[in-house]
């Protein structure tokens, strides 16, 4: 984690003249930033606007499809759902994170190679929930790849090559390090 | 084909991974809502509790007075600009904001103008609304009583018919029914759903006062035809009018229109000088946006008495809502209904369509179908059964019997269009091979005599897509060919851009390939853009599975212009005359002399540092594509379904769907679509559906209510190919996107009715919801 934090300012879309803020320290990707946010502002929108992480989506306003998914001290949440204020303190790790030193994750490369994509809008949140998954179970069923991503709704795919990919990339995970390589 | 067969990297028929997936994996798209402008303001929308009412007053004033808001926009505003009321794509006209009357409910009644997102929300509550509630209708054959209250109270008819559409051979057809040794009758109802494209609709307007240049950042689907019809409504010319479509997350129809809240986001910007941007939440968009089907049908079909079809009869009434604002070509306000003969020769058949205003927003617009295609299939596949029922004759021997045989191609149907290949017989049977068809009868015989409930289904659905040829297809006049252009640099590198436009479908990989094939080029080196309207060709956009039948065939045509020149260049550097070279397996060859020969590349090259006198510099060329018919494609379904007796509960147990597309560009990208299409087919099959209740309140207004199918209940798709290319496109391609969700209600409904056909019950509406399955099971008989 960062030493320092990178103070932020409040995006003007988010606050709200003469409004209450409050301060919070919250490590996104591995980076410690601070702001001034107002009290209501979601997660979501405090990711996607303040610090401009943009590949976390917003696809519904009843928590039910998931394109918000980002982990919260490693745990899947909607961040549609969760205040900024809530994540005070706390980790949050976004699509954006998932690739380290230019090397795409395990997920993203078999959301790749197996085509479990396709607008992609969904595609953030179902790679969050996805890598959440195999972080606990890195052998899952297809009934339980299914289960786990009940919560992400995909219009596009149909789920197949999602279910395909996710585990492709559960068993990628298992194999030994072969040591360079990647997309 | 051996595997040393001449081939390019990346050309027709390989499943090369996708080139737009680089920046989607990463978090890296660039969608309406990620774009973010110096100054941007942000819009929000009040909207009507009731379904119909007379607005009394609107005040603004504690709106005002919310810190952050700017402006609000209300009816009157816009009547003064003349932009109260803008009209729709078939000749109807319908409101941005209302001056007096909503008409249905969560329609617009005001725009809020703030400098922050949460302030605009703000601002759009605090806007109040005094209402006078009106008589509501939301039953389109109460819409059509005597006495009913009329809804439109603008235009000249006092009624709320829109209009009376027919076709075919109404006499003939009434006579061959009457002479028919064996016919089945049944009403059927296809419910009112919604697309629901994970990303919901928005954009970013921006007027630069200065220059008086307008760009609009908006997901749609047809930027093109967008730019011409904000330049004849607003008189903006249209030479200042930028429309970008930057990725898109999903369409499926629901792109094509033009919302309010797209012109209340003009109208601001406008006004205020600065980018302003809207976006609907889910909830807006699930209320207010267009919705597809919504049709009453009535149909007859008749047959002799060995189960030969003879004809078919089919009277609709279609729910529009408040305004016909359907997404459809001009000429057809029942879309393209009338391919409702499908797989079948029928002597004789009579469609004819009313269609109904009610207090509901727009009907018409697709669910990933082209133009009323779905509605067609489901009512001739399920009559289809009805018939096999009545007849007592296997579903699939019925089909078999009476398909239209590979040899009747090219084939004009009884409602005038001429199929362009098939073989509906090959994809059945192979389709049943695959879930061992016969197995399953014995299995389901087996079960039957238990008291298990398992049922069987078939779909063979014809689509007809690609539209379309420009003596028939047009949308507000503008003919409906689509667009390439090509450019080859001295490197031997392409861009190519596209007057469609790609919501996931994958264009930027499949038009590559077309071009790699063409040009002898490797697809990575090939460039693909579309949605911007400053730099693409004109194009009417991407809808209706129209892409590769139109914009696909541009792409071929156009690299074929380029190899007319380049062959010339070719001839030059080989120093023969052009007649001797021939462009052979990716290379141009000077013929009967093996080795002797120049790539494109090389042809590229010199095309900027050495071309031959008498030709101009540069390699590139346009094409825009006037199909010269629409295409075809087809398949066979085969579903497999059980039902728990005591719930009603259909589970899929197995599906199984051979398509058929014609040439496949990228065999991976054809099924990733199938399956998409297949659980679009799903959902309105056991889920989806928007109801209302008298009031004219909306049922299924979020996604708490909307059922859109989760991985869990989605079943395990199982796909396989024939293959039947296309005559006229120029690489035998079909359009595929929608094929699935078209071909799949029937197939699964046709196996719950197949279940319960020992209780008595030959039907019953979709959704096949538990409840309506556990009623018909205990009712017996007709049913819902």
């Amino acid at each position: 984690m960062a030493a320092t934090a990178r103070p932020v300012t409040p995006a003007a879309s988010l606050t709200t003249a003469g409004g209450t803020t409050t301060k919070i320290h919250i490590t996104v990707n591995g980076e410690l930033y601070s702001a001034e946010v107002e009290p209501r502002t979601l997660l979501v929108y405090f990711l996607r606007e303040v610090l401009g992480l943009t590949g976390t989506h917003v696809g519904c306003d009843t928590t039910n499809c998931g394109a918000c998914t980002v982990h919260l001290d490693g745990r899947p949440v909607k961040s549609c759902t969760v205040l900024a204020v809530q994540a005070n303190g706390r980790q949050v790790r976004t699509v954006e994170g998932l690739e380290v030193g230019g090397k795409l994750s395990p997920v993203q490369q078999a959301f790749y190679e197996e085509h479990g994509l396709q607008c992609g809008f969904c595609t953030p949140g179902m790679m969050m929930t996805a890598t959440a998954l195999l972080a606990r179970n890195p052998n899952p069923s297809d009934a339980e790849v299914r289960d786990a991503i009940r919560g992400n709704l995909c219009r596009c795919t149909g789920y197949v090559n999602i279910v395909k990919a996710i585990k492709a990339a559960g068993k990628k995970m298992q194999e030994p390090p072969a040591g360079g390589g990647g997309a | 084909m051996s595997t040393d067969a001449p081939h390019v990297k990346g050309g027709i028929g390989q499943s090369i991974l996708r080139k737009e997936d680089a920046r989607l994996i990463r978090g890296k798209g660039n969608f309406v809502d990620d774009v973010k402008l110096p100054g941007m303001l942000y819009l929000d929308i009040t909207r009507s509790p009731y379904a119909h009412a007379k607005i009394t007053a609107i005040r603004t004033d504690k709106a005002l007075k919310v810190p952050g808001v700017l402006a609000v926009i209300t009816g009157k505003d816009l009547e003064a600009a003349g932009l109260a009321w803008m009209p729709t794509l078939m000749s109807d006209k319908q409101m941005v904001l209302p001056t007096d009357t909503v008409m249905y409910q969560a329609q617009e009644v005001a725009a809020v103008v703030a400098d922050s997102r949460y302030a605009a929300a703000d601002g759009a509550a605090a806007v109040e609304v005094d209402y006078e509630p009106l008589p509501v209708v939301t039953n389109p054959f109460k819409a059509l009583e005597p006495g009913a209250p009329v809804i439109r109270t603008d235009r000249a008819e006092k009624s709320n018919h829109i209009w009376h559409w027919e076709t075919g051979d109404k006499a003939g057809t009434d006579a061959a029914l009457d002479g028919s040794a064996v016919r089945v009758t049944q009403d059927l109802y296809i419910p009112r759903i919604h697309v629901s494209s994970m990303e919901t609709c928005g954009c970013v307007a921006n007027m630069d006062p200065v220059s008086g240049r307008f760009t609009i950042w908006m997901t749609t689907q047809a930027p093109h035809a967008i730019r011409t019809v904000y330049a004849l409504v607003t008189g903006l010319p249209e030479q200042n009018i930028r429309v970008i479509s930057p990725d898109i997350g999903g369409g499926f129809g629901g792109k094509v229109p033009v919302y309010p809240g797209y012109v209340l986001a003009s109208v601001a910007s406008i006004k205020t000088g600065h980018p302003v941007k809207w976006i609907e939440d889910r909830s807006e968009n699930l209320q207010a946006d267009s919705f597809a089907r919504d049709y009453h049908i009535h149909a007859e079909i008749g047959a002799t008495q060995d189960g030969h079809v003879t004809a078919l009869r089919v009277k609709t009434l279609a729910d529009h809502g408040y305004t016909d604002a359907a997404a459809n070509p001009s000429k057809f306000p029942a879309g393209l209904f009338h391919i409702i003969t499908g797989s079948y020769p029928f002597a004789k058949a009579f469609v004819e369509v009313d269609a109904a205003y009610t207090n509901k927003p727009p009907g018409g617009i697709a669910y990933r179908c082209s133009f009323r295609v779905t509605e067609a299939v489901y009512t001739i596949e399920r009559m289809m059964d009805l018939l096999a029922h009545k007849l007592n004759i296997d579903p699939a021997e019925l089909r078999l019997k009476n398909f239209i045989p590979p040899e009747a191609f090219p084939f004009r149907s009884a409602l005038g269009w001429t199929y362009d290949s098939g073989n509906y017989a090959g994809a059945l049977r192979k389709a049943m091979e695959i879930i061992d068809y016969a197995g399953l009868r014995r299995e389901q015989e087996a079960k039957r005599a238990k008291g298990e409930l398992m049922g069987i289904g078939i779909s063979s659905f014809t689509e007809i897509v690609g539209a379309g040829p420009s003596q028939t297809f047009d949308i507000l006049g503008i003919k409906m060919f689509d667009s390439a252009e090509v450019r080859i640099h001295p490197t031997g590198k392409v861009i190519a851009r596209f007057g469609t436009k790609s919501q996931g479908q994958g264009h930027e990989t499949t038009y590559a390939q077309i071009l790699a094939e063409e040009l002898g080029l490797p697809a990575d080196d090939i460039r693909v853009e579309e949605g911007d309207t400053d730099t693409a060709p004109y194009g009417l956009g991407t809808y209706a599975s129209r892409s590769t039948p139109t914009a696909g065939a541009a792409a071929s045509m156009a690299a074929r212009k380029i190899r007319e020149k380049a062959r010339v260049i070719a001839a030059h550097l080989l120093e023969v005359s052009p007649d001797d070279v021939e462009w052979k397996d990716y290379a141009f060859r000077v013929k009967g002399v093996p080795g002797k020969s120049k790539t494109m590349a090389e042809v590229a090259f010199a095309a900027y540092t050495n071309h031959p006198k008498g030709t101009e510099a540069g390699l590139e060329a346009t094409d825009y594509y006037d199909p010269p018919n629409m295409t075809y494609p087809f398949g066979s379904y085969i579903c497999v379904v059980d039902i728990d007796k005591e719930t009603g509960q259909v589970s899929v147990r197995r599906f199984v769907a051979v398509d058929d597309c014609g040439t496949i560009i990228n065999p991976m990208i054809v099924d990733g679509q199938i399956h998409g299409g297949l659980t679009m087919g799903f959902a309105p099959a056991l889920l989806e559906e928007i109801q209302y209740d008298e009031d004219g309140n909306i049922h299924g207004g979020t996604f708490m209510d909307y059922l859109v199918p989760t991985a869990v209940e989605t079943p395990n798709w199982e796909t396989a190919k024939t293959v039947t290319p296309s005559p006229h496109h120029p690489i035998g391609a079909k359009g595929v996107g929608e094929s699935a969700t078209v071909g799949a209600p029937p197939a699964i409904a046709n196996a719950v009715m197949d279940a319960l056909r020992p209780y008595g019950v030959d039907h019953i509406d979709i959704p096949l919801h538990p409840w309506k399955v556990w009623q018909a099971l205990h009712g017996g008989g007709k049913s819902a």
